[in-house]
C-alpha cells in the first residue's frame, strides 16, 4: 500500500510538474518532450488506477503518433519563437487571476468534498468485473465490441474523416515539376512531333 | 496513506488549470496553444478513468478512449491547418489571424 501512494506520488508530481513545462518552456522542442513526459506519467497514474489498456493506448496514441507530428510541425516550420513570446507578462495576471480561482473551486468543491453516493452503486452501466475473471482489456473489449458497438465505429469514422481532411489540407499541386503523363505519353501522334524539312544543299536547316 | 478518489481528482484539476493558464499565457503561440488543449483532454481523461475505477464501472475507461480518438483526430487537423496557414501567410501568431474579420 505504501509503495502504491508512493507511485502515484511520484507519478503525480512528475505529471503536474511537466506540465509547467509545457506552457513555459521558452523552446516549444522541449515543450513537446515535456508534453510526452506528461503523458508518460498520466499512463503511470492509469495503471495505478487499473486501467492498463487505456494506459497503453495513451503510450502509443501520444508518444507513438501525436507528440511526432508536433515535433514534425515545430521543426519543419521556420518560426521565430521569440518574436511569439513577446507579451507574455501582458496576460500573466489575469492568467493567473482566473487559474487560481478555477484552481480553488475545482479541489475544494470539486476533488476535496467528493463523495460517492450510496445509491449510485446501483446505476452502473457495466460493472467492472472481477480481475480473476476477466482481464481490463477483455472487460473492455467484451463492452465496446456488444452495447457500445455504434460508438466505436462512429470514432473509427471520426479518425477516418480526421485523416483525409489532413491530407486534403496539406495536399498541394506545386507549379513547375514535372511529371510523367502516361496519358500524354500514349496520345501523341506523328503528326504532332515529327517534322519533316527539305534542308538545301550547303544550306543549312 | 490510502489514494482515493480525491487525489486523482485533484491531479487532474491541476493539470485542468494548467491547461487553462497555458492558453492565456501563451496568446501567440497556436501551438503551445494546441498542446495546452491536449493537457485539458488529459485532464478529463483522467477524471474519467478515476470516476470509472472507484464506481467499478467500465464505461468510464470507454468514454476516455473516445476522448482519446477525439484528441488524436484534433491534433491531426489542427496541425495540418496550422501547415497550411503557415505556408499562405508565412507565420503563425494568434493575432496576425484576422483576415475573416470574426
Amino acid at each position: 500500500m505504501i509503495i502504491q501512494a508512493l507511485a502515484f506520488y511520484v507519478f503525480a508530481a512528475v505529471c503536474i510538474g511537466s506540465g509547467i513545462m509545457v506552457i513555459s518552456a521558452r523552446n516549444p522542442v522541449h515543450s513537446v518532450l515535456f508534453l510526452i513526459l506528461a503523458f508518460f506519467n498520466a499512463a503511470g497514474l492509469f495503471v495505478l488506477m487499473g486501467a492498463e489498456f487505456l494506459a497503453m493506448i495513451l503510450v502509443v496514441v501520444y508518444v507513438g503518433a501525436v507528440a511526432v507530428l508536433f515535433l514534425f510541425v515545430v521543426m519543419m516550420l521556420d518560426i521565430d519563437f521569440l518574436e511569439l513570446r513577446r507579451g507574455v507578462l501582458q496576460y500573466l495576471p489575469i492568467g493567473v487571476t482566473i487559474g487560481l480561482i478555477l484552481l480553488i473551486e475545482l479541489i475544494f468543491f470539486a476533488a476535496s468534498i467528493w463523495q460517492i453516493a450510496p445509491e449510485a452503486a446501483n446505476a452502473l452501466g457495466a460493472p467492472t468485473p472481477p480481475t480473476a475473471e476477466a482481464s481490463n482489456t477483455a472487460a473492455l473489449g467484451q463492452l465496446i465490441y456488444t452495447d457500445y458497438i455504434l460508438l466505436f465505429q462512429t470514432a473509427g469514422l471520426i479518425l477516418l474523416v480526421a485523416m483525409v481532411g489532413a491530407i486534403v489540407l496539406t495536399l498541394r499541386a506545386r507549379e513547375g515539376v514535372r511529371r510523367q503523363v502516361i496519358g500524354r505519353q500514349i496520345g501523341r501522334r506523328r503528326e504532332l512531333s515529327v517534322e519533316i524539312r527539305k534542308v538545301p544543299t550547303r544550306g543549312g536547316v | 496513506m490510502m489514494i482515493g478518489l480525491g487525489h486523482y481528482l485533484t491531479v487532474a484539476a491541476i493539470l485542468f488549470t494548467l491547461g487553462i493558464f497555458g492558453i492565456f499565457l501563451n496568446r501567440r503561440n497556436v501551438i503551445i496553444i494546441l498542446m495546452s488543449i491536449e493537457l485539458i483532454l488529459l485532464a478529463v481523461n483522467l477524471n474519467f478513468v478515476a470516476f470509472s475505477t472507484f464506481l467499478h464501472d467500465m464505461v468510464g475507461q470507454l468514454f476516455a478512449m473516445f476522448v482519446l480518438t477525439v484528441a488524436a483526430a484534433e491534433a491531426a487537423i489542427g496541425l495540418a491547418i496550422l501547415v497550411v496557414y503557415f505556408r499562405n501567410r508565412g507565420t503563425i501568431a494568434v493575432e496576425d489571424i484576422n483576415q475573416m474579420k470574426g
